[in-house]
């Protein structure tokens, strides 16, 4: 049933809604143990990307590869897949043991009491573990929401701006804790606005614009002045729209 | 196919003299029955759209759609018209049209989710119209027996067999119609879906 | 992951969380059994109840109550798009919708524990003659209903218009579901109790729950997805 890969592969992905294209022929390549930062203005489709690579949405053109399999492998590929997206996926009602509890049951984790302890830990929780979440901060939630996504261990990691509403204690460990995926061999993608934050930890920046995946330059200049760069050199489109 | 909505009227003067007003009959039945064909289209164009993704499926739907709602409308306005010079009531709960009025429901609200849904509700209309197909013998079945229980007017009449003739050419005059209408609106919607894509690629 | 367990542990959710509030069980209670009133002033005539009137009372009210019990038991899901996080874990997509029509059961169950011995109550009907036939009347016409609403709502749950659309797509496709019901009802209800008849309906939404199951099962893998 276990099943693993070390690459993910985008070839010419496009996503239409209707008129609306949300993304345009986006190529994309991913190893073990790479941590790739997607930025981009709001709107330029980068929820719609997480969607796609999370196997939650089709594409209605090109071709997503998981090492050798593909999304028709279903529930065991998913089972490699670990997503923070922005609304955290929490139940207020539960605890945060509670809310572990029922993912660790839902991924057939073992060892679930042990593991979620660590979590709690992990998350500085562990005092609260037995509060409904509903009394949290975004803060804590975030934090607990991001042990609740890696909680079986994947093998791609796809974080939708992670970096809000946390302290800097948090971002620190935040950051060492995605250092840590790199190196245990994760395929890490984060979508980020906090450019400052991931300057530095991630191996690649990718610029999504309109739909269009940019790169954005490797060495240099700290990542908020590449970036610009990026952006300002990006193709805009033809005058005269319909 | 045009040449065949002109000779239904010519159809009328065939018919046996069983007092005028029966003669909407003529329109009824075959409405009724190419309602059905069409709900039994929209189904399966919806299951085919839905479990093999194929666009057309999906225009040949909702097309099938909007024309069950309009032969249903003609059978639901005939039915009383009829009813009421026929019994002197507007309406019957006559288990086919009753059955009739529910799955017109059905089909109405195909549309309705389509037009209201927001993004994504043609998959989901798809899956209310297969709900709706499979939910035809349930309805027929249960508003029978539940009409049993109220002695009620006469049924539709069995065909005395100088009115077969004129009957099974107003049939087959409907469904051609029918095949006509569908034929029409599906292309519409072929169109629309080029002129998406002719949008698109402007974008390029 | 089996498909029994990833259901069982979904209705456990559900219940745990439940639990904690029972918003949801107070609320459908009370419109429940607000709604059986409003009914029963529609059709008492000088302070003499209409027995006839009581199988349609009952189960508009279950119909009415069911519907505003899965609006918000779906809501709740969409609120922290926590149903995202269930498609996305490695559990058979059809055991979400299983668990999710337990959890509306027993909801609708407890109701129904309350709603069927008060309409017995307001309007002199003698529901409880044959309480076994009762049982498995209610039983089968509650999740017929269920079973296709459980479908939509989830269905609904990323549309626009959900709230209304809910009903307008429901209503129209759990009608022979309602008609088996209060016929059935009805059948229980005069003074020569009518076996046959109730076990004609009891059998008709046996076969209704059989092949709206099914075919919910088999499309709600793609209807959930696009």
């Amino acid at each position: 049933m276990s099943l693993d890969f070390h690459s993910l592969a985008l070839t010419g992905v496009t996503r239409t809604f209707g008129r609306r294209r949300a993304l345009h022929k986006v190529s994309l390549r991913v190893e073990a143990g790479e941590l790739v930062v997607v930025l981009g203005p709001n709107g330029a489709g980068k929820s719609t990307l997480l969607a796609i690579v999370s196997t939650l949405l089709a594409p209605t053109g090109g071709d997503v590869r998981y090492g050798d399999y593909t999304s028709a492998m279903g529930a065991a590929l998913r089972a490699r897949i670990g997503l923070l997206g922005h609304d955290l996926y929490l139940y207020p009602e539960l605890s945060p043991a509670e809310n572990l509890r029922f993912f660790a049951g839902l991924y057939g984790i073992d060892r679930v009491e042990e593991r979620i302890s660590m979590a709690l830990d992990r998350a500085g929780l562990s005092d609260r573990r037995d509060d409904p979440v509903a009394g949290f901060s975004r803060g804590m939630r975030q934090r607990l929401a991001l042990e609740r996504a890696l909680l079986h261990e994947p093998r791609l990691v796809l974080l939708d701006e992670p970096f809000t509403g946390l302290d800097d204690a948090a971002t620190d460990a935040l950051v060492g804790r995605l250092r840590q995926l790199r190196a245990s061999g994760c395929l890490t993608i984060v979508v980020t606005h906090d450019l400052d934050t991931v300057d530095g930890v991630a191996d690649r920046a990718l610029l999504l614009h309109r739909g269009r995946l940019l790169d954005v330059a490797n060495e240099g200049e700290p990542l908020r002045e590449r970036y610009r760069a990026a952006l300002a050199h990006a193709p805009q489109p033809a005058a005269g729209r319909l | 196919m045009f040449m065949m909505a002109p000779f239904l009227i010519d159809g009328a003067p065939y018919e046996s003299t069983m007092g005028l007003v029966q003669k909407i009959f003529y329109f009824h039945v075959p409405s009724a029955m190419t309602m059905f064909v069409s709900a039994f289209v929209c189904g399966i164009s919806s299951a085919v759209f839905l479990f093999k993704g194929r666009a057309a499926a999906d225009r040949l739907a909702v097309a099938a759609a909007e024309l069950t709602s309009v032969f249903g409308i003609i059978v639901l306005v005939t039915g009383p018209l009829w009813a009421r010079k026929a019994w002197g009531v507007w309406w019957v709960w006559d288990e086919r049209i009753t059955s009739t009025f529910v799955l017109w429901l059905i089909f109405n609200a195909y549309l309705l989710l389509r037009k209201y849904g927001g993004a994504g509700s043609e998959r989901l209309a798809a899956g209310l119209a297969i709900f709706g197909m499979a939910n035809v013998p349930f309805v027929y079945w249960s508003v029978n027996v539940w009409r049993t229980l109220h002695p009620k007017t006469t049924v539709v009449p069995t065909l005395q067999p100088g009115m077969r003739g004129p009957f099974w050419f107003c049939v087959t005059a409907f469904l051609l119609l029918y095949v006509l209408a569908i034929t029409a609106r599906a292309h519409l919607e072929a169109e629309r879906a080029r002129l998406e894509e002719i949008y698109l690629s402007i974008e390029e | 992951m089996s498909f029994v367990r990833a259901a069982w542990l979904v209705v456990r959710k559900d219940v745990l969380i439940e639990a904690r509030s029972r918003e949801i069980l107070y609320t459908t209670l009370f419109f429940a059994v607000a709604c059986v009133l409003v009914f029963a002033f529609g059709f008492v005539n000088e302070g003499r109840p209409i027995t006839d009137a009581a199988p349609g009372i009952l189960w508009i009210a279950i119909a009415f109550s069911g519907t505003l019990a899965l609006g918000r038991a779906f809501e709740r899901e969409r609120q922290h798009e926590t149903l995202r996080a269930l498609m996305i874990a490695p559990v058979d997509r059809p055991a979400l919708y299983v668990g999710k029509l337990a959890g509306i059961l027993l909801l609708l169950a407890m109701v129904e524990v309350v709603i069927v011995p008060l309409v017995a109550l307001l309007f002199h009907a003698p529901l409880f003659t044959r309480p076994l036939l009762l049982v498995a009347l209610l039983a089968g016409g509650t999740t017929g209903f269920a079973a296709v609403g459980t479908l939509f709502a989830a269905m609904l749950v990323r549309a626009r218009s959900r709230d209304v659309l809910l009903p307008v797509l429901l209503y129209p496709i759990t009608i022979p579901v309602i008609i088996a019901g209060v016929r059935g009802t009805a059948a229980l209800l005069q003074a020569d109790v009518d076996v046959p008849m109730a076990r004609a309906w009891i059998s008709m939404l046996v076969l209704f729950d059989v092949v709206f199951i099914v075919l919910a099962l088999w499309t709600f893998e793609p209807l959930m997805t696009e």
